[in-house]
């Protein structure tokens, strides 16, 4: 079994509201040197498969057909083998 | 005019736009999602709500809905959509019109009657009407902020495909005038053909007699006349 570890971010000319608003929240709470907070999504996939290879093909696609939006989000993702 | 409405898991507006179709004498039916036929319709309807509840991204589920396969293919044919609210993006998920709608930039749901200005005539669902007319037509989102790069709004802008705009109850589209954050004040937009529109504003909500708000009539009027001057 492989678990994919996939992270879903919002490209940089995105903004985000919501880490906007961490960010405001950081400050109040004292934290003056926050500059910026970025808010992802993070997915685990586990997959019935122990090629890393094939999983990456179709984790890659995954990403692409549904769990990202190419307009706005970027995608990266790591492998990790289960025993 | 044959209407055929749309209903996702999720929907809650499919009965409203059903109904100010029907009140006004026209063939409106109900589709379910799971159907494969369109029931040839002249405009297909995506409702607003909450599909499949807005699970991983407003709208990016729906597209796995049997019917949309359908949808896709009518409008790549030349067929009329208008998705309205969540309809619209379903519309982005789909890759029917271009863009994305993210988050409200105030995080909050708006629910609100709002001013929008007509920027184009020349779609079927602005027909004859005004350019700059301010309508007052209610929203209620959460994901309404319009987003789309740079190369995108300027094809938006020069295709003319940007056909309505925030604006205020005088018809002054300014930032002040914008309630969720989306770039240009954007509120819905057509395709290259003209005829897959999205808007996020519920024109249905804001049609019946039993509503204070009533410029949703507009939209539904320039649909009319649309129809009947192309015989």
């Amino acid at each position: 079994m492989i678990k994919a570890r996939i992270y879903i971010e919002l490209k940089p000319s995105v903004l985000d509201p919501q880490g906007k608003v961490v960010t405001n929240s950081l400050h109040t709470l004292g934290y003056q040197s926050v500059l910026d907070t970025r808010i992802s999504k993070y997915i685990e996939i586990t997959f019935e498969e122990s090629d890393e290879l094939i999983v990456t093909k179709n984790v890659t696609e995954i990403c692409e057909k549904l769990l990202a939006n190419p307009n706005t989000e970027h995608y990266r993702f790591d492998l990790e083998t289960l025993r | 005019m044959r209407v055929s409405v749309i209903t996702f898991p999720g929907s809650n507006c499919d009965h409203d736009a059903y109904e100010a179709f029907s009140s006004r004498g026209h063939t409106a039916s109900q589709i379910w999602h799971k159907d494969t036929d369109l029931a040839k319709p002249d405009i297909v309807i995506l409702p607003g709500g909450f599909s499949y509840g807005d699970y991983l991204r407003c709208g990016a589920l729906a597209r796995f809905s049997p019917i949309v396969s359908e949808l896709v293919k009518f409008a790549r044919q030349g067929g009329m959509v208008l998705g309205i609210c969540n309809g619209f993006q379903i519309l982005t998920e789909t890759g029917l019109l271009p863009g994305a709608l993210m988050m409200n930039s105030g995080l909050k749901f708006i629910c609100q009657n709002q001013y929008i200005s007509v920027q184009s005539n020349n779609t079927p669902y602005t027909y004859g009407l005004l350019q700059g007319l301010p309508l007052m037509i209610s929203i209620a989102h959460k994901e309404g902020n319009f987003f789309a790069d740079s190369d995108t709004i300027k094809t938006l802008l020069d295709e003319d495909q940007v056909i309505f705009r925030y604006c205020d109850a005088e018809g002054k589209i300014s930032p002040l005038a914008n309630p969720n954050g989306s770039i240009d004040n954007i509120a819905g937009i057509c395709s290259l053909n003209r005829k897959v529109l999205g808007m996020m504003p519920h024109p249905e909500r804001s049609a019946t007699d039993s509503v204070p708000g009533k410029d949703g009539k507009f939209i539904f009027e320039a649909l009319e006349n649309y129809f009947q001057d192309r015989g």
